[in-house]
């Protein structure tokens, strides 16, 4: 039987950890995943956990204690935001490449410049290239679920590749909300031991760790990379359906809402997925046949999924919670309109900039878009491609 | 039990040869000596920042190491070596480790006294169980001999060339040795290759055998960089202690002892003329900047003598 309480994201995050029990914590803190290293900072101090719990002097430092720890052979795991992650880049990228299955928990925030600690996606948009595994939540309910999936993921021998599993920053973080919480004995059942078959600290065998590696070999290295990222897809799906044996709780790739015969449909991540439910709700009381697709992993990118998904579709709006700068629209816009491009017809697509820095998105801001999207279908024009919504401007091509 | 070199040198090499490392240069016995002072039993998580010995010992698929070895990046080899002592921790805690494993982290002085500054200074604040060992040859060699923090004032390097209107390095050389000293860990030193390396090895063992962090910083000459004949190396290392510009010591728990007194304190320019990085400064017009190294190297070993006495 699952426990009913209530929670914050932050918390419940870090309760998973508790019961996870990892061997190594690399902590520093940073708005708004402070939280996370608190609370286990906590469980250490009263002997709940036997984790080595260490206080790093920066971001890149407790990626790095991170790698040093999966290396010798333990579950290592941290927390970070914005411009934490992005001090982290450069090790985000060789722990990939070590094939060390770290856990980090992403609160997502903006990335600064100017400062700002509100949600955006910015940051984990920009390590979108790194090599790890990302796993979107909408709500705490979904953190704490998905942190539980990760190092089963993460650990598969076909996989063997870091993951960052992802929640919306103050918005999912902070905000508490009824939760179910599964029992110490079960989670630990699920999760089972990590046994790597090569670690530093076997006494038998030494392991070598980050060579330099060269031109007839690191491509090499990179394709077997790439596999596992593409395997991650079917560890993923296996996984959850573990998962939902054991707790009930079905997760997928995606998660599709009303799409059977939505004319009109937005694909976004995260906790912006709530908003848009109860938009669509409203929406198909009047008659409106609109339709969601929210992404829960962004990488691997479920292309196939998504294409499938909007095959019916006629106008479908893209929503970037992160500005990627291309000057055409921002990343999760590229990557499904890529997904689309074997598509025998392809819906007219739009992208739809929105939430920078904590810009507050409504139900009615969801509403404006499927009503923008219904004009392009009457018009039967697409009209501009690239927009921003929830700014002030009188420009006409704001939503 | 006292050192014996032919004893030590009997022992199974750890750091195997066909590495990479130019001839002439010290890094390669600094990692033959670090490995050697461990006790043969012992085993070794060696941690390596960015740098020519990483490029040189580690290019896949071949590796010079035979201890277990882990490279991440330039600037967080202490940062790793953290991550490696908590692991250790854990697997006792869990009863999942065999044998007794020590921690040597090596890096330049580009990943030590610049870059990698930071995640050392960390390291040994948290009091990682670990022993950095610096090779210290006083610029970026890996990257083709650009200065560093730890460049001695007049040396050519390659972002401060001597030209008409300028005599080299403008600053003096960091004393990192002794900012880790002053972290309060219970044991730093300074040491170079000298004679039959007994102080090398000795310093070594004591640090990688004094629970806690500790620090050595080995001045390396490189040959590349510091433009000498590869034959010269231990000619070098010599004169860099007989001139006092490489003191030999070592702090431990707070307490600074002096390892080696010169007979006859040589001038600094016995040093400085061995090396094409000084050339620059016995040209006519420029003694001056010979006079101003020997004033910075006096000052240097006067606050030293003062500090061990």
């Amino acid at each position: 039987m699952s426990i009913k309480d209530r929670m914050s994201g932050n918390e419940a995050v870090a309760y998973a950890m508790k019961q996870i029990e990892p061997d190594v914590f690399a902590a520093f803190p940073i708005t708004p995943s402070t939280e996370i290293p608190q609370y286990f900072a906590q469980y250490a101090a009263d002997g709940k956990v036997s984790t080595e719990f260490v206080t790093v002097e920066s971001e890149h430092s407790s990626m790095s204690a991170c790698m040093g720890a999966a290396a010798a052979g333990c579950r290592a795991v941290t927390a970070t935001s914005s411009a934490g992650l992005a001090f982290m880049y450069e090790m985000l990228y060789v722990v990939a490449s070590a094939r060390l299955p770290v856990t980090l928990a992403c609160v997502n925030r903006a990335l600064t410049g100017p400062i700002n600690i509100n949600n955006d996606h910015s940051d984990s948009m920009g390590a979108r290239d790194s090599g790890w595994i990302q796993i979107y939540a909408e709500n705490n309910q979904e953190a704490y679920d998905n942190y539980l999936q990760a190092m089963r993921i993460s650990e598969h021998p076909d996989v063997r590749l870091p993951i960052m599993i992802c929640q919306d920053g103050f918005i999912t973080s902070h905000a508490v909300e009824n939760i179910l919480l599964e029992a110490d004995e079960k989670v630990k059942t699920f999760i089972g031991r990590y046994e790597p078959e090569n670690y530093l600290l076997n006494s038998q065998t030494p392991l070598a760790v980050g060579p330099y590696d060269t031109c007839p070999y690191y491509m090499e290295h990179k394709v077997q990379q790439a596999q596992a990222m593409k395997n991650a897809k079917q560890v993923i799906l296996d996984v959850a359906a573990d998962f939902e044996k054991a707790f009930g709780r079905h997760y997928g790739l995606i998660e599709t809402y009303r799409m059977e015969d939505a004319q009109a449909a937005v694909v976004l991540i995260g906790s912006t997925a709530g908003t848009a439910r109860a938009c669509i709700d409203e929406m198909r009381v009047e008659g409106k046949k609109v339709g969601m697709i929210k992404i829960r992993s962004f990488r691997p990118f479920p292309a196939e999924e998504i294409a499938e998904a909007l095959k019916q579709t006629q106008a479908v709006a893209v929503m970037d919670k992160s500005e990627g700068f291309s000057g055409c629209g921002g990343p999760v816009f590229a990557e499904t309109a890529g997904a689309l491009i074997g598509l025998p017809k392809i819906p007219m697509m739009i992208d739809v900039v929105f939430g920078l820095g904590g810009r507050d998105c409504r139900v009615e801001d969801i509403r404006r878009v499927y009503a923008h999207l219904f004009e392009m279908i009457e018009n039967k024009e697409r009209g501009p491609v690239y927009l921003h919504m929830g700014q002030r401007s009188n420009e006409k091509e704001v939503l | 039990m006292a050192y014996n070199h032919k004893i030590e040198l009997s022992k199974p090499e750890r750091f195997a040869p066909g590495h990479r490392l130019c001839s002439g240069c010290g890094a390669g016995i600094l990692c033959r000596a670090m490995t050697r002072a461990l006790d043969t039993e012992d085993k070794a998580v060696i941690v390596n920042a960015t740098g020519c010995l990483e490029v040189s010992s580690f290019l896949y698929p071949y590796t010079s190491w035979t201890d277990s070895y882990i490279h991440g990046a330039f600037e967080n080899a202490s940062a790793i070596g953290s991550g490696v002592e908590a692991a250790i921790k854990m697997k006792q805690k869990k009863g999942e480790l065999e044998g007794n494993f020590k921690i040597l982290v090596i890096g330049g002085d580009g990943g030590t006294y610049d870059i990698g500054f930071q995640s050392l200074s960390g390291a040994m604040e948290r009091g990682t169980d670990m022993t950095y060992f610096c090779y210290d040859n006083e610029a970026y060699m890996n990257t083709g001999i650009q200065r560093s923090s730890s460049t001695p004032r007049f040396a050519n390097a390659t972002t401060t060339p001597a030209g008409t209107q300028s005599v080299g390095k403008v600053q003096n050389k960091k004393d990192l040795t002794e900012i880790l000293a002053a972290h309060g860990i219970p044991y730093a030193a300074q040491t170079t290759y000298i004679g039959n390396l007994r102080d090398l090895h000795e310093k070594s063992h004591r640090a990688i055998y004094t629970p806690g962090p500790a620090f050595v910083n080995v001045l390396s000459p490189c040959p590349r960089g510091w433009q000498y004949p590869t034959e010269d190396l231990a000619l070098l290392c010599k004169m860099a202690v007989d001139t006092c510009v490489w003191p030999m010591y070592e702090v431990i728990e707070g307490k600074w002892y002096l390892n080696y007194e010169p007979k006859t304190k040589l001038p600094v320019e016995e040093f400085m003329k061995l090396q094409g990085r000084f050339r620059h400064c016995f040209k006519p017009g420029n003694e001056w900047t010979i006079e101003e190294a020997q004033k910075y190297v006096d000052s240097k070993w006067e606050e030293l003598l003062s500090k061990v006495n």
